[in-house]
């Protein structure tokens, strides 16, 4: 009844080709910002910062970045961990190496180093395509890891091998290190996600958004038709990279404060990103965020269900994670293979027509 | 002979039987591929289940028995009986063909038509179901597999080669386990083969191979066919799983041989039966030689990504693999 274009006029070409046409949907994202900006980070306690709220935030960088790449340009990846682990490697030496350059800055410096080492592992696609593309990502994925825990110049020759993130400051509030307080966390990494999307939707709308997309649909035709492969593909590596280097860098820095390569970024990191692409909707800013709150949420909800609620053993309920994401992911293949962001678009469609559907 | 080449001999010999081993998981992938189309990551999965289900059947234990306790309060863990290995494999054969039967009804009957990569993906959510299947039914502690196949170096191996070096030098170095794989490995594909080229199921699973639209129209079941083909990769797993599970124990690592069947399918290409054991091989002694001359000198572990990286370099130059059809692409 009220969700309808009808008595929305656009009298300028900005109006005209706004990202929410429909002037609730409008209103409705102006609300959530307020929420998460003005409402949240009051009530925010430790166990829904930790559990919850910023690793689905730091997710869904990662996977706006993964979502750029497969989704929109079609080149799947299997490397994620991998370049994670370089934007929190990058930010972890920026970060004690210059430690009066702010750590904002930092990030998006890892976000760039990220970026450049994706382009570099991104050349290959150019010859190599499907699959084997994907498998060649694993290569990536695992010379990085092998990397990070072989050079000591990378963790600083420390020695545990392991990377901890030294206390740093924004404007006299810590946000790195032990001594965080969760809005602190929160506030951080929401601003990062807000930045990022934004960018994410207005490039993938655009000029360059479009020569993506032709190269996925297919990319024999999208040359004769103009569009340089070259320059689109890794455009697309470089941009996907800058996102999930600025992930990396916050999930070392922000959420764990001290990693190590294997364990933190390790192949099923990779997978996990995937998944919620997947989930979420290939090809769909919505749709990142719609997965890694659902892949973030789903073992906080089943361990709650089966530990909390039912008392049964921990590992019972991790075994039952795998069962019940494995099935999901299959699920949402034979259902709905455009995921959660294709939902949405319907139930969309149903709203604009409520309540009279004839 | 100096003792540096007698050394890089021994490497390459364990290079060709990791190899073999390799190859027995690549095998898998292509079956699948070839007549379905779908690149099976669970194949990996499949090979830790079929070797846990073993295990499980061996030892005569309850299965679900956790979630039985968990549930009801009870404490069950084993009938108290042990099954003899070879009517266990038979029971397991069993087992992985009601999967290979589940996964076609469930699952891909209802994919048909899709484009590959979502298929892909598809088996990459099945990987994880079997994955937690598995651990439920059968618990997630690391098992040791014996059925009886010969373990430790091969003494007549080493007293008939040592005469090759001088002093200090003992002959080579050869597990038993891996010469067994290797005989298995070989058995395995003369089977294969004959099956392919004499029956009657084999012929069929050709011709669907070949083109599924004119293997349908001269009356071939494409969904029995498809049932057949998972089965054989099932048991094609369930061989790497006792190989790989007597070899190093019935682990979760079991299903990451996976991830290391995809550079040797990626070299062979993912059509090719001769592909998958040449590939095998290649990236077998690649990756010891490899580890050998060059591993000492950047920190060592380059198992991890060699075969990869190799792959990828020559991916670069011949993007369909060393026997993979040629790829044509049109608009």
């Amino acid at each position: 009844m009220f969700y309808r274009e009808a008595g929305d006029f656009s009298t300028t070409y900005p109006q005209d080709s706004q990202t929410f046409p429909i002037k609730f949907d409008r209103y409705r994202y102006y609300v959530v910002l307020a929420i998460a900006f003005l409402v949240l980070p009051f009530v925010m306690n430790d166990y829904w910062a930790n559990a919850v709220f910023v690793p689905f935030l730091i997710y869904s960088i990662a996977a706006i970045g993964l979502n750029i790449l497969t989704g929109y340009c079609g080149q799947v990846s299997l490397g994620t961990g991998g370049f994670m682990a370089v934007g929190a490697y990058s930010c972890y030496k920026l970060m004690t190496a210059f430690p009066e350059v702010s750590i904002l800055i930092h990030v998006m410096l890892a976000g760039g180093i990220t970026a450049a080492v994706v382009t570099l592992f991104g050349l290959p696609s150019l010859r190599i395509k499907g699959f084997y593309l994907a498998v060649a990502t694993l290569a990536a994925q695992f010379f990085l890891v092998w990397l990070f825990n072989k050079v000591p110049w990378f963790y600083n020759y420390s020695a545990s091998g392991q990377i901890s993130a030294p206390e740093r400051s924004v404007f006299g509030i810590v946000v790195t290190g032990p001594n965080t307080e969760a809005w602190a966390k929160y506030l951080v990494c929401l601003i990062f996600v807000t930045i990022c999307a934004v960018i994410a939707r207005n490039l993938t709308r655009g000029t360059i958004g479009r020569t993506w997309m032709a190269i996925r649909d297919m990319d024999i035709a999208a040359e004769i038709i103009g569009v340089n492969p070259l320059k689109a593909k890794l455009t697309a590596f470089m941009v996907s990279g800058f996102f999930v280097g600025i992930a990396g860098a916050l999930f070392f820095a922000v959420y764990l404060g001290a990693a190590e390569v294997g364990e933190s970024f390790g192949i099923d990191k990779s997978f996990l990103v995937l998944f919620m692409i997947i989930i979420g909707g290939l090809g769909s800013i919505f749709g990142s965020f719609a997965g890694a709150a659902f892949m973030v949420l789903l073992p906080v909800l089943l361990k709650n269900i089966f530990v909390g609620g039912l008392g049964w053993p921990t590992d019972l309920a991790a075994h039952l994670n795998f069962i019940v994401a494995g099935g999901l992911i299959i699920m949402f293949l034979i259902l709905e293979p455009h995921g959660l962001a294709q939902l949405w678009r319907l139930a969309k469609e149903k709203l604009r027509l409520w309540p009279f559907p004839h | 002979m100096p003792d540096q080449l007698l050394f890089a001999i021994e490497v390459t010999l364990n290079g060709l039987m990791a190899g073999v081993l390799y190859a027995l998981v690549a095998l898998g992938f292509v079956l699948i591929f070839k007549a379905s189309g779908i690149f099976n990551y669970a194949q990996g999965v499949m090979a830790l289940f079929a070797a846990l289900t073993l295990v499980g059947i061996m030892e005569g234990q309850v299965p679900f028995s956790h979630l039985i306790n968990a549930i009801f309060g009870t404490d069950i863990h084993h009938f108290g009986w042990h099954v003899p290995a070879l009517l266990a494999i038979l029971m397991t054969m069993a087992v992985m063909v009601l999967f290979a039967w589940l996964v076609q009804r469930f699952i891909f009957r209802h994919l048909v038509n899709q484009e590959p990569i979502i298929l892909f993906m598809a088996t990459i959510g099945l990987a994880y179901f079997l994955e937690g299947v598995g651990d439920l039914m059968w618990g997630s502690d690391i098992k040791t597999l014996d059925i009886g196949l010969p373990q430790g170096a091969s003494l007549w191996v080493e007293d008939n080669t040592a005469w090759l070096g001088g002093e200090g030098f003992f002959g080579f170095f050869i597990d038993r386990l891996d010469i067994a794989a290797t005989i298995v490995a070989i058995i395995l594909v003369a089977v294969l083969i004959a099956f392919s080229q004499y029956t009657k199921q084999g012929r069929a699973l050709r011709a669907v191979a070949d083109d599924h639209q004119a293997a349908l129209s001269v009356g071939i079941s494409l969904n029995f066919i498809w049932v057949l083909v998972w089965s054989i990769a099932g048991f094609v797993a369930l061989v790497a799983g006792i190989m790989w599970g007597a070899k190093s124990g019935v682990q979760f690592s079991l299903s990451l041989i996976a991830l290391k069947a995809l550079p040797v399918l990626m070299l062979g290409g993912f059509t090719s039966i001769p592909g998958a054991i040449v590939g095998g091989l290649i990236i077998g002694v690649g990756e010891k030689l490899f580890e050998f001359f060059i591993g000492p000198m950047v920190g060592g572990a380059t198992e991890n990504w060699f075969a990869y990286v190799l792959a990828l370099l020559f991916l670069v130059f011949r993007p369909q693999g060393l026997f993979g059809e040629k790829i044509i692409e049109r608009v």
